[in-house]
């Protein structure tokens, strides 16, 4: 009696036991993955924030000799990201373009034609293509783009690759918005007699607006920080292009080609940081217009 | 007269909107296709001289000789290191990834640890690949070398290491999701049986959330598989079959970034033969995965 | 839930088993009415294949009177309804026989969009647009339908609207706020206001007050009876005594068919339906 109560007392000790070691173990791995973070933030801040000042933003980057001889003296390496910030304003701003409409109104079809077989086809194919590899996307820029149409490197080959990224994400956020919108949304502008293309356009659209807009912003922070697609299609420039048909920069083709440079390596942090932030604004813009345009039904 | 007149014409103007506005629909979706297709076809024909000259040899064939004359091009160096990459960084994320789902989903729903939580995964999934390359080259090749895992660091393992942090929001994100959503009245019934929260977790959780959390991951490789930038600044970019995970190697997508540029003839047509094989790895692997979450939802 | 389906089985198996008798012999269970604003002629909508969710219904509705359709859900009363703006064609598949006269324009003939201009309509779930203030929601129809109106017009046809509907005392200070942070019987009467600043011929009320408190309900309530003399109303209801309060005529429908149609004071004194009976003295529905 007394020892088979021991023995049980023992063995739910030990069960307790195995419960609690699982418990911190699953903390800390969970916090664990949070280390490299804070390590890369701390890297790049470190090492890059003294190279931005106000010519990082209106200066484009410097070339390799520019970059030794201040090296060798010891100074800040002059010059900035000029470049790279047009570029990727017109690159991204271009795919943004032609990403938004088509994927606005395709998400619209999506959800209107929830059982269709046809919009079945296309939701799967939406899916596929978020799971194509952007280095692809970039083949297929330059295949498109590049050889037939500009004759040559252009951002106009990067933004078709980004806009093909970009697609999917706006397509299905702006499904899932409007598949929460109640239908009798729709019922009531239809029936003042609003013809269908306004009650989509003017009601049900504004009344998703948060969600769209979340998807869209989501959609453009992940392709601002994409260098693969652009090394086979804008391929960088060192001057600053606005001519969509000639080679462009962008910051992360600038953080690639300061990384393949050896007199240049101080100048990748700064780019890197910059890129950064601007991806991190984007992210915490999205949230906040998530929660703070939200229609209230 | 003049009224009803230019009431039909209104009429008539009105009807061609909707009709143009439905038209834009559904052509949004034929423009879908059409670039899905236009994607496919265009590695197809890209392909088509490199798939003359090699045949199916091309998947199997060890050789990538670019000196003219005694030019030969095969994928195989390529394929098997994109795979052991990424699976490699898969078993990596698992325990990292099992536990931040588990850490979300069941045991800190609410709160500001979890919220924070959520807020650096967003945050890893918004870091660019180049600067996961950089930081792995800077910081993370030293480790590896002062271990003396590998002479200078690079290689498939410190890849790997790199694949595996940036994958773990897809890999966590869809298993706390699942996990969240077993119906907690499963629960309460363990609980009642007196089971251990870690007993829940073995014989209610695990069991209902399995193939959502599966499905997380096979979605996650299929990101690890396209992934380019940080893999081409620390795998070595060696165009033989590796021998070890502490070898250099070379990956589908790191060829497709170092030599696309300066590549003509053969060897560009190999390079797109090698994108349509990376297009159709990654497209089977992100198929099973959606499958897998539509059995789910079903 | 089961013991209603049961109770339903039974119902069906007595009506079918004897043939209702006749209170008034001398009348027709569905009464004509004298020049009629709209003409439902032996109609039958289907929302697929070949089973009809109303089957051959005929009626006049009298211009300036409420008119109200009661049944057990089900029955079809909120399709007939719908089919009377054609709002039923909202889901695919739907298809329908017979027809209905506005005047004397068949409506399946029309445009739909033009037709809801003049057969406004008023839901179970109060619906403001939620990205419009309560201004901009009662002239929703003009907006929307890009009808530009000048400032003085606009501020009439709110003011006007909103009074009617006796809103305008309440949100007179708050115009430009959102309509969605309303009351429910608020945002009820302000969905009224938008079919109303439209001038319609018509309104269609389907279960207008079942989401509403008592109290909230009696004011729509009043507000029917008010807005009757302008125009002709509608009302789908699941209130036997909601009908019996404030409408004129009555419609009682069973599994998809007219039963009885006639003046609201005799059909609840005087069915001449066995079914409307049963259906009235509460024992099924």
């Amino acid at each position: 009696m007394n020892t088979s109560a021991q023995i049980s007392n023992a063995k739910l000790n030990r069960r307790l036991l195995k419960d609690k070691l699982f418990t911190y173990a699953i903390i800390f791995l969970a916090f664990l993955s949070s280390v490299p973070l804070f390590l890369i933030l701390f890297e790049l801040i470190k090492k890059g924030y003294k190279q931005i000042n106000i010519s990082f933003f209106y200066k484009v980057a410097p070339d390799t000799m520019e970059a030794m001889v201040a090296v060798k003296n010891n100074e800040i390496i002059p010059g900035g990201i000029a470049n790279g910030i047009v570029g990727t304003l017109i690159i991204v701003g271009m795919a943004s373009l032609i990403a938004i409409p088509v994927g606005i109104i395709c998400g619209m079809y999506l959800a209107e034609n929830s059982k269709g077989k046809f919009a079945g086809v296309v939701r799967f194919i939406v899916d596929m293509l978020q799971g194509v590899p952007s280095i692809v996307l970039g083949v297929i820029g330059y295949i498109w783009v590049v050889k037939p149409i500009t004759a040559g490197f252009s951002s106009l080959a990067g933004s078709v690759a980004l806009s093909i990224m970009m697609l999917p994400s706006i397509v299905r956020s702006t499904e899932e918005t409007l598949k929460m919108i109640p239908g009798t949304l729709k019922e009531a502008a239809l029936s003042l007699g609003v013809p269908y293309h306004k009650t989509m356009l003017r009601v049900v659209l504004p009344s998703g607006i948060s969600g769209i807009l979340t998807g869209v912003i989501l959609g453009i922070s992940r392709i601002a920080g994409e260098t693969a697609p652009l090394m086979l299609t804008a391929l960088g420039s060192a001057a600053i292009s606005t001519d969509i048909t000639e080679p462009s920069s962008a910051i992360p083709l600038l953080v690639w080609e300061f990384y393949n440079d050896p007199n240049l390596v101080d100048m990748i942090w700064s780019a890197s940081l910059f890129l950064l932030i601007l991806i991190l604004c984007l992210n915490l813009t999205a949230k906040a217009i998530a929660k703070r345009w939200k229609v209230q039904y | 007269m003049e009224a009803s007149s230019s009431f039909n014409r209104n009429r008539s103007k009105l009807m061609n909107s909707e009709k143009i506005f439905r038209y834009l629909l559904i052509g949004s979706g034929v423009l879908i296709v059409l670039i899905a297709i236009g994607i496919v076809t265009t590695l197809f024909i890209g392909s088509i001289p490199s798939f003359k000259e090699f045949g199916f040899g091309f998947i199997y064939s060890t050789d990538w000789n670019p000196t003219q004359g005694r030019e030969s091009y095969g994928a195989l160096p390529f394929i098997i290191g994109t795979l052991v990459t990424s699976v490699l960084a898969l078993l990596i994320t698992f325990p990292f990834a099992f536990s931040i789902s588990l850490f979300l989903g069941e045991y800190f729903k609410n709160g500001k640890l979890p919220s924070f939580l959520r807020s650096v995964i967003d945050l890893l999934a918004g870091i660019p690949s180049v600067v996961y390359g950089l930081w792995g080259f800077y910081a993370l090749r030293p480790i590896i070398t002062d271990l003396g895992l590998n002479a200078q660091g690079f290689g498939i393992f410190t890849s790997s290491i790199i694949l595996a942090i940036m994958i773990i929001p897809y890999a966590s994100s869809l298993g706390s999701e699942v996990i969240s959503m077993v119906p907690g009245s499963l629960k309460e019934a363990a609980y009642s049986l007196g089971a251990t929260r870690f007993e829940v977790v073995k014989t209610v959780i695990i069991p209902n959330a399995g193939s959502g959390i599966f499905a997380g991951y096979i979605l996650a490789l299929g990101r690890a598989i396209g992934e380019t930038m940080a893999v081409t600044m620390l795998i070595g970019n060696s165009n033989k079959i590796p021998t070890g995970i502490f070898d250099l190697g070379n990956t589908m997508a790191s060829l497709i970034a170092n030599q696309f540029g300066e590549a003509d003839g053969l060897k560009y047509t190999s390079l797109v033969e090698i994108g349509l094989l990376l297009f159709v790895i990654t497209g089977i692997v992100n198929y099973i995965g959606k499958l897998i979450m539509k059995k789910l939802s079903a | 839930m089961e013991s209603t389906v049961l109770e339903k089985k039974e119902v069906e198996a007595e009506v079918k088993a004897q043939p209702y008798k006749v209170n008034n012999m001398m009348q027709n269970p569905i009464e004509k009415i004298e020049s009629p604003i709209l003409n439902i002629d032996k109609l039958s909508v289907s929302y697929g294949g070949d089973k009809y969710s109303i089957n051959d219904v005929s009626a006049g509705i009298a211009k300036n009177k409420i008119t109200a359709i009661m049944g057990p859900s089900g029955c079809g009363k909120s399709t007939l309804l719908r089919a009377i703006n054609r709002m039923h064609e909202l889901y695919p598949d739907t298809h329908n026989k017979g027809s209905v006269y506005l005047g004397e324009e068949d409506i399946y003939k029309m445009n739909p969009i033009l037709l809801r201009r003049k057969i406004g309509m008023v839901f179970q779930r109060p619906n403001p647009f939620p990205t419009m203030s309560i201004y901009d929601n009662v002239i929703a129809g003009y907006l929307l339908n890009g009808i530009k109106l000048k400032r003085k017009e606009k501020d009439e046809i709110v003011e006007k609207s909103l009074r009617e509907v006796g809103l305008w005392s309440e949100v007179k200070d708050s115009l430009h706020n959102k309509g969605t942070f309303l009351s429910g019987g608020q945002q009820q009467r302000l969905c009224i206001a938008r079919a109303l600043a439209y001038t319609p011929e018509i309104i269609l009320l389907d279960e207008p007050t079942s989401a509403l408190d008592p109290i909230a309900t009696a004011k729509i309530e009043d507000l029917l009876v008010k807005l009757k003399k302008d125009f002709t109303i509608v009302l789908v209801t699941h209130n036997m005594s909601q009908a019996a309060r404030i409408s004129d005529y009555s419609m009682f429908m069973y599994l998809g068919e007219l039963v009885e149609y006639g003046k609201t004071k005799q059909m609840f004194t005087m069915p001449k339906d066995k079914r409307t009976e049963e259906y009235l003295t509460g024992k099924f529905g």
